[in-house]
């Protein structure tokens, strides 16, 4: 009787480990992030002390600390799955940041813990690669054109600002996450985090200027979840 | 026979209480040299000498932290400027006793050479109970200096171009002033405004005098500044005859550098219109 209770516990363990890593066919928490209140203006990056950048726009692009669309939608949200999934090992594939035009691509570069990070100088200028990590270690490395790539990895889970001193509009971040549940809004604030296997979840949404806020959700099967994040925008 | 029991026990229990202490003596220990400090003494001199900017907590805060243009180092965060060290990395015990002997110049940190050896071999073990970095990463491999190539003008001129390919001008200005287009938006990693060194002015560089010194603060940036780390960029040859250039801007301080360049036209006319009644002119920006 006793062993028999003790195999049905370790069935059980076994498959709530197996469980817990991504399954295709399991839950979704799907949902789209909005604002409310007045964001602050999108404004004209003056480029003019690096004309090289310039030249390769015909009107001046916008700042990306607050990216907004049509009914409110708020772009660059990164969404994941703080608590509930289990840390898991990074992907080989490189994380890729590349900086052109004088602007970060992508904005917010999302990445795992030991996942390796490549950046990339595609400009005709030198930039420096200043990512001011806190709980990781900060360094600060010049990248002049034509240069290989920059290669390194974090091993601790935050959200780091990267800055270029150079060319002082240059702002971006790295999110450093312990697992592959992550989503970044898009135009429209849309995002998406499939194949959660059934389980309880803390579902958190980072923006870079408006902070985090965080909501529970339970999956059970093959269902989608719908999950929406407001922020609150500040006009300055 | 009743007290030597009760003596025993004493002693034993001395000696339990003894072997913690112990541990922690050898885990705060720093060796500069053949001078060893141990934390325990650091203390003592840290809550005299430093508390007062860098904060009962080391991190910085301390109650001079506001009137200081300069903030304190905040020794929780780790993240040190002068090092032999790649940058990312911790520096040596050998790089923080060098920095507290040296002061920074242009800042409030004087040079504590008035202090024993001992005793800064002492505060550097102390400075490093702040932060939990120094139990879970170890210091960076300091980068390999080769030795100094000989001078010549073709080192400077090589140096020179180095200067406008690396694009060095764009923050310590064309004629290395201090005064390039990036440097009036430039703030260190707590957002506040840092200048960069400005060549003309001459004065000591923030991480030591030497060419050598020269040498590591490009290779190794500085940490928590704007100024990044060019390691990976620029080959040991080239460096050196970067640094040939970079002496030559300092027209207010004599070297062989500036004499050599001086003896070319390109020089001379450099030199001489950099200084006006024997002071740099310029921008204005004073360190």
């Amino acid at each position: 009787m006793r062993t028999k209770q003790a195999f049905i516990t370790g069935v059980a363990i076994l498959a709530a480990i197996t469980m817990t890593s991504a399954v295709p066919g399991g839950g979704t928490v799907s949902g789209k992030v909005t604002y409310e209140g007045t964001p602050a203006k999108q404004k004209p990056i003056d480029m003019s002390k690096e004309p090289s950048c310039a030249k390769q726009y015909a009107t001046p692009p916008p700042t990306e600390t607050v990216v907004t669309g049509p009914n409110n939608a708020l772009e660059n949200v990164v969404v994941y799955i703080s608590t509930g999934a289990p840390d898991e090992p990074p992907p080989s594939q490189p994380a890729v940041f590349t900086q052109k035009g004088c602007r970060y691509i992508p904005h917010v570069l999302a990445l795992q813990v030991n996942q390796p990070l490549q950046v990339l100088n595609e400009d005709q200028t030198s930039h420096n690669i200043h990512p001011l990590a806190k709980i990781n270690r900060e360094w600060n490395k010049s990248q002049p054109p034509g240069t290989p790539p920059i290669v390194d990895k974090y091993d601790k889970m935050e959200f780091i600002p990267v800055k270029c001193n150079v060319h002082p509009w240059m702002h971006g971040t790295f999110a450093v996450l312990k697992n592959s549940h992550y989503s970044i809004s898009s135009a429209d604030g849309g995002f998406s985090l499939p194949d959660l296997p059934p389980g309880k979840y803390t579902v958190t949404a980072y923006h870079e200027s408006y902070g985090d806020q965080s909501q529970e959700v339970t999956i059970a099967g093959s269902e989608t979840k719908s999950v929406n994040f407001v922020f609150k925008a500040k006009p300055y | 026979m009743r007290a030597n029991k009760s003596m025993q026990w004493m002693f034993l229990a001395a000696a339990l209480l003894a072997l913690p202490s112990l541990a922690i003596a050898q885990q705060g220990e720093v060796h500069v040299g053949k001078v060893t400090g141990h934390s325990g003494a650091g203390k003592q001199l840290y809550y005299r000498f430093c508390w007062g900017c860098h904060g009962f907590r080391g991190d910085g805060n301390g109650e001079n932290g506001p009137y200081l243009n300069i903030l304190p180092r905040n020794f929780v965060a780790a993240t040190f400027k002068c090092r032999s060290t790649p940058t990312g990395t911790l520096p040596t015990d050998e790089d923080l006793y060098n920095s507290l002997g040296r002061g920074f110049n242009n800042s409030n940190m004087p040079g504590w050479i008035s202090l024993t050896k001992q005793q800064r071999a002492d505060m550097v073990a102390f400075i490093k109970t702040f932060s939990p970095r120094w139990k879970s990463d170890k210091p960076g491999d300091p980068i390999a200096v080769p030795t100094e190539p000989a001078l010549s003008l073709q080192s400077i001129q090589h140096g020179k171009e180095l200067f406008t390919k690396l694009e060095c001008w764009k923050c310590h200005g064309p004629e290395g002033r201090g005064d390039g287009p990036s440097a009036s938006t430039l703030t260190d990693s707590n957002e506040q405004p840092i200048r960069p060194y400005n060549f003309a002015e001459g004065s000591r560089f923030k991480c030591g005098a030497t060419n050598h010194d020269l040498y590591k603060i490009f290779m190794t940036g500085l940490d928590g500044t704007p100024m990044p780390s060019f390691a990976d960029v620029i080959k040991p040859e080239d460096a050196w005859d970067l640094v040939h250039y970079l002496r030559t801007l300092q027209v207010t301080h004599k070297s062989p550098e500036l004499t050599l360049w001086m003896s070319t036209k390109e020089g001379a006319e450099f030199v001489k219109a950099q200084k006006v009644g024997g002071t740099p002119t310029g921008s204005g920006i004073k360190q």
